[in-house]
C-alpha cells in the first residue's frame, strides 16, 4: 500500500496549503461578492413572503420547508469563514487525490518520478475539466439568482466533467487523428446538448455583480489548480521516492 | 555482500509485483478522491451544503 499511502500523504499536505491559499483568496474575491449579493437574495426573500410565491425557484429558496425547520447553518464572520476554509481544505484534498492517483499511474507507465512541472500542467487539465467546462453551460451563479432546479444542473455539470475529461485524454494520449477527432466531438457534446437553464429570470441582483463573480471564480480556481497540481506532484514525487533513497 | 547489494537485488524484484498494485492503489485514492469532492461538493443534506455554501459559490458547483 505504499503508492496509496504516498498518494494520500501528498494530498494531505498539498490540501491543507492549497485550501488555506484559496480561502484567502476568495476572502478577496468570491466571498465579498457573495455577500453582496446575499443583501439582494434577502430582500427578494422578504417580498417573497409578503406576496403570493410565483412558481420560480430561487437560489436558498426555503419556503418549501415548514417554519422554524430550518436547518442549522454557520454564523457570519469567523464561524462561517472556518467552516469555508474546512471545505476548501476538503475539497483540495479529494481533487489532490485525483490528481496523485493519475501521477502516480503516470510514473508507473514512465518509470520517471513526476516534476512540479508536471502537476501543473495537471493542474491546468483540472481547471479546464473541472471549472471552464462546466462553467460554459453553467457559469458560476451568485445567491439570489433564479436557476433550474438543482439535481438537472449537478447531472449536466458531472456529465460536462466526465465528456471534458475523456475528450482530452483521447487528445493527449491517443495521438491519431480519429482520437483527436472523437475528443473535440466528446468535449462538445455537452454543450451542444445544452445545460438546464430557466426560460424566464427575474432576479435584482445586478448583472455587473454577477459578472466580477464569474471573473473572480475563475481566477480563483486557476490559483487553485495551479498550486494543487505543482505542490500534489512535488510532494508525490517526495513521498514515492525509492526506499534505496531513503535514509534509515 | 554489502547492505546496499543486497537492497538493490530485492528492489529489482519489485516493479512486476508493484506495477498491478499501483494501479489499484492509485485507483483507490481517485475513488476517495471522488468521494470527498462529492459529499463537499453536492450532497443534497441542508447541514452539508449550509457549512459548504461558499464554496460551493467559489467553486461553480451547482449550488440551490
Amino acid at each position: 500500500m505504499s503508492t496509496f499511502r504516498a498518494i494520500v500523504f501528498s494530498s494531505v499536505v498539498a490540501g491543507f496549503i492549497v485550501g488555506l491559499v484559496v480561502t484567502a483568496a476568495q476572502q478577496f474575491g468570491t466571498v465579498p461578492l457573495i455577500l453582496k449579493a446575499e443583501v439582494y437574495e434577502k430582500a427578494a426573500e422578504h417580498r417573497h413572503d409578503a406576496a403570493a410565491a410565483p412558481q420560480i425557484i430561487l437560489v436558498h429558496d426555503h419556503a418549501e420547508q415548514a417554519p422554524g425547520a430550518q436547518a442549522w447553518e454557520p454564523r457570519d464572520g469567523l464561524e462561517r469563514n472556518l467552516y469555508t476554509a474546512g471545505a476548501n481544505i476538503l475539497t483540495a484534498i479529494g481533487f489532490a487525490l485525483l490528481l496523485g492517483g493519475f501521477l502516480s499511474l503516470r510514473s508507473g507507465a514512465t518509470g520517471v518520478r513526476p516534476s512540479w512541472h508536471e502537476g501543473l500542467m495537471w493542474g491546468l487539465a483540472g481547471f479546464a475539466v473541472f471549472t471552464i467546462a462546466p462553467a460554459l453551460g453553467l457559469p458560476p451563479e451568485l445567491p439570489g439568482v433564479p436557476v433550474a432546479p438543482l439535481l438537472s444542473r449537478q447531472i449536466w455539470w458531472v456529465i460536462a466533467v466526465a465528456a471534458t475529461a475523456a475528450g482530452l485524454g483521447l487528445i493527449v494520449f491517443r495521438r491519431s487523428i480519429p482520437a483527436a477527432i472523437a475528443g473535440v466531438v466528446l468535449i462538445m457534446l455537452p454543450h451542444l446538448i445544452g445545460a438546464p437553464e430557466l426560460e424566464h429570470i427575474e432576479t435584482n441582483v445586478p448583472s455587473s455583480l454577477s459578472h466580477q463573480f464569474v471573473v473572480a471564480v475563475t481566477v480563483t480556481s486557476l490559483i487553485f489548480w495551479s498550486l494543487l497540481g505543482s505542490l500534489t506532484s512535488a510532494a508525490f514525487a517526495w513521498f514515492d521516492r525509492p526506499a534505496s533513497t531513503i535514509r534509515a | 555482500m554489502s547492505q546496499a547489494q543486497i537492497t538493490e537485488s530485492q528492489v529489482t524484484h519489485l516493479p512486476v509485483a508493484g506495477q498491478v498494485g499501483r494501479l489499484a492503489q492509485s485507483l483507490m485514492a481517485m475513488a476517495l478522491g471522488l468521494l470527498i469532492v462529492g459529499v463537499v461538493g453536492f450532497s443534497h443534506i441542508d447541514v452539508i451544503h449550509n457549512a459548504a455554501h461558499d464554496v460551493r459559490h467559489s467553486n461553480a458547483f451547482p449550488c440551490h
